[in-house]
């Protein structure tokens, strides 16, 4: 049986724009405003977790100077830090953001394909940032685990918020997983059966291809997670031995036997490695577009990105034991994941290696999103180098548990997709707002950002040489770290206040910019993409007015030789282009010009 | 985790073949008048039957999940196989009734005669409804010997696994339930017939996912 396809059914559907403010801001099915909701409460309690950072920071760098911070309520930040940057602030708002708003509208579609899903699943992760933040006023606290959350140290006796701090946080996971599943239906759906006419694959720009592949991994990943979040709360309440272990506490012994705790370690990180590449490939597909757009060149090897992708998607279950050689694992076992790990490295280094092969002889504007973008390059081939270190079993081994692996997942997790997010929010803010963000106040706050997050990361990989231990409250005397490491931490956290001081900045230019900015001509970056090209900016409900678009050419003719403007969106014919110019890779041009200097 | 590592494998092997096979030749940076003409549907199919597809592929990674964490739990020293209760085995009939009953429906709705799907729809809901019900009693019958969730972890993942194929069960119930006021409303014929052919492959993968798990746990 043959089905007509969304884009050809479009004249049959009926578009009622919601009327009253509660269907229009609150309980709307619109992607925009549902992207505009995660967004908001991703950023709210990103914030939060930020705030945890820096009490952290305040800790290591003058320790036993805070009445307000003691080993408890320090493990307590660390966890509910982790946890909220990874899962609640980043995994959200690449995903339900991002996703949400520019699947559709990237695709030449009028909305999800789900919307009341859609609708659903933004409430329920609304409601699972509730019942975690809801853990800081139980008895006991937040768990103060580590946002591994490792059994049986998490729900022992002694650990801060073994009781109900625990729990609320394994329920929250659960029901952010039920959120994101409703959500990931959806991406998933429209990306493969609500493009307009003339979107093949193949012309969906390198964000959806980032975006729908991490979607998959976050609908195959998740459930270990959950599966490991049902089996901890029940060995919590009602004292099974999934992965309790006997085991004897404050002398008594208690009513567990041979639970075990590795069981735990490899469904966490069946889940937490993949979840590494469901923050990094929507941040990879953006990025790609950033650059490609404000260096008004095409993406180079569009194919071998896609390429890339899919394989880092694959490969990105088959490494997660890398993140356990210090669980005392079968060496052999440790071989294997390291060669997996190094393999992976390849097609990550491919996309590297394009991103600055598109920068070379474009024509550069360095813009604030380009420059976040730029940065992102920097920090990202940073992390990645040092994850190669530790992808080894004999280099992981001595610095597992130094700051040193600090550093190299905040530089290659936390910094380069945060300078992802900075770069997309102020590339597509004059789309979402129809307002321009102030120039001078962005490059502040680039520049603030950019330099504050070396200066807190880079001395962090000296403190790993030296072995100085991650996850301590206080070092103590420990004879074998020099004074200098202690002043070094000092001046990490005098950075990390600036750095995060600075971020203001960007909230002072959004908010600033909505209320009394200079309106955004329409396409003001020259880009090809559908986003740009819709009737209304910002695009109104329905996206698209009357007609849907019609694709014509892939989302990066930029700077096609013989044309007048520097870019041809998506929608222009073929037709319509000087013969012999029409796509952006014309016969050896750049060649021909280099010949002729 | 060998169970869920083959089931990627086939998903991911999938998805790419899948994908090779649409995408490889595509050179997108030339103007292609064939490619002007794609519909923007990947597959002859409506998104409902994706959406479902997509969600048994998450549900079946789950319960893969469960698979692989139960076989390793297994090699744990206080694991001892526990005796299953024989209404287990009139309950898979259930369960395999109230399948055929969708298949059957499945096919009357292509003919579009409601007062046969009604009774296809209700003859699957009730068996499904009795199948709950012995699982219940199964769970009655444990607590009556003494064999509690924390007794062992064979007994542990036994409640564990069927609560959580039960709750899969009582979802796919309440999209039945909305199934049978839209075939008493008279509802479009077509939107029934979806209705109906989407809970059929659901109600297939809940049965095929049951007889694994029994499998797995009466062969341990």
């Amino acid at each position: 049986m043959a089905f007509v396809a969304y884009a050809d059914r479009d004249h049959e559907q009926e578009h009622h724009d919601p009327q009253t403010f509660l269907t229009k801001y609150v309980w709307s099915q619109d992607h925009k405003v549902i992207a505009i909701q995660y967004g908001g409460i991703a950023i709210l309690v990103g914030l939060i977790a930020l705030g945890l950072s820096i009490l952290m920071r305040l800790q290591l760098g003058f320790p036993n100077s805070f009445a307000l911070i003691n080993p408890e309520s320090y493990y307590q930040f660390v966890t509910m830090h982790g946890m909220i940057m990874v899962v609640y602030l980043l995994t959200a708002l690449f995903l339900g953001g991002f996703g949400n708003y520019l699947i559709p509208l990237m695709c030449g579609a009028r909305d999800m394909v789900f919307p009341f899903l859609n609708m659903l699943s933004v409430w329920f992760y609304f409601l699972s940032v509730i019942i975690l933040l809801a853990s800081f006023f139980v008895p006991g606290g937040t768990t103060g685990a580590g946002w591994t959350l490792y059994p049986p140290q998490s729900i022992s006796g002694g650990t801060p918020g073994s009781g109900m701090g625990i729990i609320l946080m394994l329920v929250s996971l659960a029901v952010f997983i039920v959120a994101a599943t409703m959500g990931g239906l959806n991406y998933v759906t429209t990306v493969l059966q609500a493009r307009c006419k003339g979107m093949t694959l193949m012309r969906m720009p390198l964000s959806i291809w980032g975006i729908f592949m991490a979607t998959v991994l976050a609908l195959l990943a998740f459930p270990a997670l959950l599966v490991s979040a049902i089996m901890m709360i029940l060995d919590t309440t009602i004292k099974t031995s999934f992965f309790m272990p006997a085991m004897i506490s404050a002398g008594e012994q208690l009513s567990y036997n041979d639970g075990s705790p590795i069981l735990f370690q490899h469904l966490f990180w069946f889940f937490g490695h993949p979840e590494v590449y469901i923050v990094a490939l929507p941040a990879f597909g953006l990025v790609s577009d950033v650059l490609a757009t404000h260096a008004r060149k095409n993406i180079f090897g569009y194919r071998m990105m896609v390429w890339a992708i899919l394989a880092i998607g694959g490969l990105s279950f088959i490494v997660w034991a890398h993140h356990m050689y210090v669980s005392g694992m079968n060496p052999y076992f440790g071989f294997f994941f390291a060669t997996t790990t190094l393999i992976i490295a390849v097609p990550t280094a491919l996309k590297v290696y394009n991103w600055v092969l598109t920068l070379w002889q474009g024509n550069i504007h360095l813009r604030v999103p380009m420059l976040f973008a730029i940065a992102f390059i920097f920090t990202f081939i940073h992390g990645g180098l040092t994850g190669i270190f530790l992808g080894n079993v004999v280099i992981d081994l001595p610095l597992s548990d130094t700051y040193f692996v600090v550093a190299h997942f905040h530089m290659v997790m936390g910094v380069s997709p945060v300078l992802v997010v900075f770069a997309s929010l102020y590339h597509w803010f004059p789309l979402m707002s129809g307002k321009m963000f102030n120039e001078t106040l962005g490059k502040w706050h680039f520049w603030l950002t950019f330099l504050g997050a070396y200066s807190v990361y880079l001395p962090m990989h000296y403190l790993g040489f030296q072995g100085v231990p991650r996850r301590y409250f206080s070092m103590g005397t420990t004879d074998f770290l020099p004074e200098s490491a202690q002043m070094l931490n000092a001046s990490i956290t005098v950075s990390a206040i600036i750095l995060a001081a600075a971020q203001s900045l960007f909230f002072i230019n959004i908010f600033m910019s909505l209320w009394k900015g200079k309106k955004a001509e329409k396409n003001c970056w020259g880009a090809t993409s559908l986003e740009w090209l819709t009737p209304d900016q910002p695009p109104k409900h329905g996206n698209w007015g009357h007609n849907l678009p019609e694709v014509h050419r892939w989302a990066y003719d930029y700077s096609v030789p013989g044309q007048d403007q520097d870019y041809t969106p998506q929608t222009v014919p073929a037709s319509e282009v000087p013969v012999g110019r029409e796509h952006g890779v014309s016969t050896g041009f750049a060649f021909e010009e280099v010949e002729k200097k | 985790m060998t169970i869920t590592l083959i089931f990627l494998a086939f998903v991911m092997a999938t998805l790419i073949f899948w994908l090779l096979k649409q995408t490889l030749n595509t050179q997108p940076w030339v103007s292609d008048a064939e490619a002007d003409a794609v519909s923007g549907m990947s597959l002859n199919t409506n998104p409902q039957t994706i959406g479902l597809t997509t969600f048994l592929a998450v549900a079946t990674s789950m319960f893969a999940l469960f698979a692989s964490a139960y076989t390793l739990r297994m090699t744990m020293p206080d694991w001892s196989p526990m005796n299953e209760p024989m209404v287990l085995w009139a309950n898979t009939g259930f369960l395999i009734l109230a399948s055929i009953s969708y298949q059957w429906t499945s096919s009357i709705a292509l003919k579009s005669n409601t007062q046969k799907i009604k009774l296809g729809l209700i003859t699957a809901g009730l068996f499904s409804i009795f199948f709950l019900i012995g699982q219940l009693s199964a769970w009655q019958q444990l607590i009556e010997k003494g064999m509690y969730i924390s007794s062992n972890p064979s007994i542990a993942f036994f409640y564990v696994l069927t609560a959580m194929h039960g709750l899969h069960l009582l979802g796919g119930l309440y999209v039945w339930a909305r199934s049978i006021i839209r075939v008493s409303r008279d509802a479009d014929a077509e939107a029934i017939r979806l209705s109906v052919e989407l809970c059929t492959v659901y109600w297939h993968f809940l049965l095929l996912v049951w007889a694994l798990l029994f499998s797995l746990m009466i062969s341990t």
